[in-house]
């Protein structure tokens, strides 16, 4: 083959995505190795040491922020997961000339700069006299979750045949059970893996919750985002790793809820066949 | 024969007011606000001015947006620089090794960028791993002033932007014809001239769409320049949010926001066409 002339890489090639990569994970792997230094300065690990970890589940501003965070980020995941699902389905089933306008407006907030986002909401929050707090971070949140969803329900629904619930109302069912015994459960991994994703975006959240959070309510990474600004303590390195952590264990989640699900539609081809 | 797909209508709903009054409703409000008049505090007269626009071809902020403009040239060029080799690179990769590199790139969009950037914090500070490493090789006498200053910032944003250049690129050189580098090499092209004259052409769909998606994001992550930058380096986002906190200037941060805005959706919009011009034509971008 003379194919393999032209695409072979050159050995530079190999050394250079080698050092791409490392630097890409260097900060990461900066931060969690050095949460585990005995040592206050992060230029040389020193010992192992847990003593920050301890140190930050003995700081109550800490740990309220993290409650803070985990309420917001259910909260808003399961009214977006609700808000999601049902538009993704209903835009499946609609004609009318305003959905692809409509479609453009949901996923909008994840396409327009962050900042303009928060500063946006700040100002209209303020108009309708919200007061800042969990409600208005709770309506945020909502507000870039959303897209989350609504796009994985409807590659999902792009792929699913509409004979089937057609087929549940030539029997009978009503639209709306129609909908709960038969597009529902068809959609729910990409309910679930959409819903992860959200969650994770929501626990992940600084700069629109920075504008719309009040002066009382913080966040986790609100938390990190001033803490940061003053310097730099091993606490925080901590604190990133366990956010480090839970997201990973939220990506694995949704990664083997995707695969669980593919493997069950080939073990359903299998048996048609 | 089919039956009338009223039920479509009860269900998407909630995401039809939700998204009229918390995207719409914001947008429009914001719009209204820019020509608004500021009172004491942060109450608005509703006069209708341009006042707050014109204000933005002030010097100082007029700096603001050139500043912004500077560093977002300097870290897409950097960008194209670094990322068109990487993406290159990648997708001549063997399929496994592609396969492993494609989660390795993806896996830092998940991580959040505070705690990638605090990564680089301890790296650069004056006490912290790089002066510690170049000392210990007597590469340098006193330690480096990196962080809090330009060069730092610019790090930062390459390094949050970077995937996004990776990947376009990577995209465009994926679906690259190897046949046709190899043809214009039978037919007696030098490497490098069968690259610039066949495989760059090809992909600079990739390389463009790197550009819109790195461009306009890199002058509105304020929290870069305010975590890197101390608060030496003034973005146009650095500038709407001190407007909205200290200032307490709302129309004048709305107007900053719209200009910022119509930016971006200029860009979305070409950023579609390219990569819709892409599909139309197969491959080529002419």
């Amino acid at each position: 083959m003379g194919m393999s002339r032209v695409k072979k890489n050159p050995r530079f090639a190999g050394f250079y995505l080698g050092l791409m990569f490392f630097i890409m994970y260097l900060p990461i792997a900066v931060v969690v190795v050095f949460s585990f230094n005995e040592s206050k300065l992060p230029v040389a690990f020193t010992g192992f040491s847990t003593i920050w970890y301890e140190k930050l589940f003995q700081n109550d501003a800490m740990l309220e922020a993290l409650v803070n965070s985990l309420i917001l980020g259910c909260l808003s995941t399961f009214i977006s997961a609700v808000i999601g699902t049902m538009g993704a389905v209903g835009l499946s089933k609609i004609r009318w000339r305003s959905k692809g306008a409509m479609e453009y407006l949901s996923i909008l907030p994840l396409m327009i700069p962050e900042i303009i986002l928060g500063m946006v909401l700040m100002a209209f929050f303020y108009m309708l006299g919200l007061p800042f707090g969990m409600l208005t971070l709770l309506i945020g949140h909502t507000i870039f979750c959303v897209p989350y969803i609504l796009m994985e329900v409807k590659a999902r629904l792009s792929g699913m045949d509409p004979a089937l619930e057609e087929a549940a109302r030539d029997l009978g069912a009503t639209s709306f059970r129609a909908f709960l015994d038969i597009t529902l459960p068809l959609c729910m991994p990409a309910v679930l893996s959409g819903s992860l994703l959200a969650f994770a975006m929501s626990m992940d959240d600084v700069v629109i919750t920075i504008f719309i959070n009040g002066p009382r309510v913080s966040t986790l990474p609100v938390k990190v985002y001033t803490q940061i600004k003053t310097g730099v303590t091993p606490e925080i390195n901590a604190l990133c790793t366990i956010m480090l952590g839970v997201t990973l264990l939220v990506l694995g989640a949704s990664a083997l809820v995707k695969r669980i699900n593919k493997t069950g539609e080939n073990a359903d081809e299998k048996q048609a066949h | 024969m089919r039956k009338p797909k009223n039920g479509g209508v009860w269900m998407i709903l909630p995401l039809y007011l939700f998204t009229i009054a918390f995207v719409a409703g914001p947008l429009i409000y914001v719009v209204a606000l820019s020509f608004a008049t500021a009172n004491e505090g942060y109450g608005v007269t509703w006069s209708l001015t341009t006042a707050n626009y014109t204000r933005i071809l002030e010097p100082v902020y007029m700096k603001t947006f050139v500043q912004s403009f500077q560093l977002a040239l300097t870290s897409t060029v950097l960008n194209c620089l670094i990322g068109y080799p990487f993406g290159y690179y990648m997708a001549r990769l063997p399929d496994k090794q592609k396969k492993r590199a494609m989660i390795a790139i993806m896996l830092p969009f998940w991580v959040n960028s505070l705690i990638r950037l605090y990564g680089w914090i301890i790296i650069l500070q004056k006490k912290g791993m790089l002066n510690h490493v170049l000392q210990s090789l007597h590469l340098i006498d006193k330690p480096l002033k990196i962080l809090y200053s330009y060069p730092a910032v610019v790090i930062g944003m390459i390094y949050v932007l970077l995937p996004f250049m990776v990947l376009s690129v990577y995209s465009s050189a994926e679906k690259l014809d190897w046949s046709l580098i190899e043809a214009a090499r039978d037919l007696g092209a030098s490497g490098t001239k069968a690259f610039w004259t066949v495989t760059f052409r090809l992909t600079m769909p990739g390389l463009l769409s790197g550009i819109i998606l790195t461009f306009i994001p890199s002058m509105g992550l304020f929290f870069i320049a305010d975590i890197l930058g101390g608060n030496k380096i003034v973005l146009v986002g650095s500038l709407i949010q001190e407007q909205m906190t200290r200032g307490s200037n709302w129309p004048f941060a709305a107007a900053l926001a719209v200009i910022l805005l119509v930016m971006t959706t200029l860009m979305i919009a070409l950023y579609r066409k390219l990569t819709n011009a892409k599909k139309l034509e197969g491959m080529g971008w002419e």
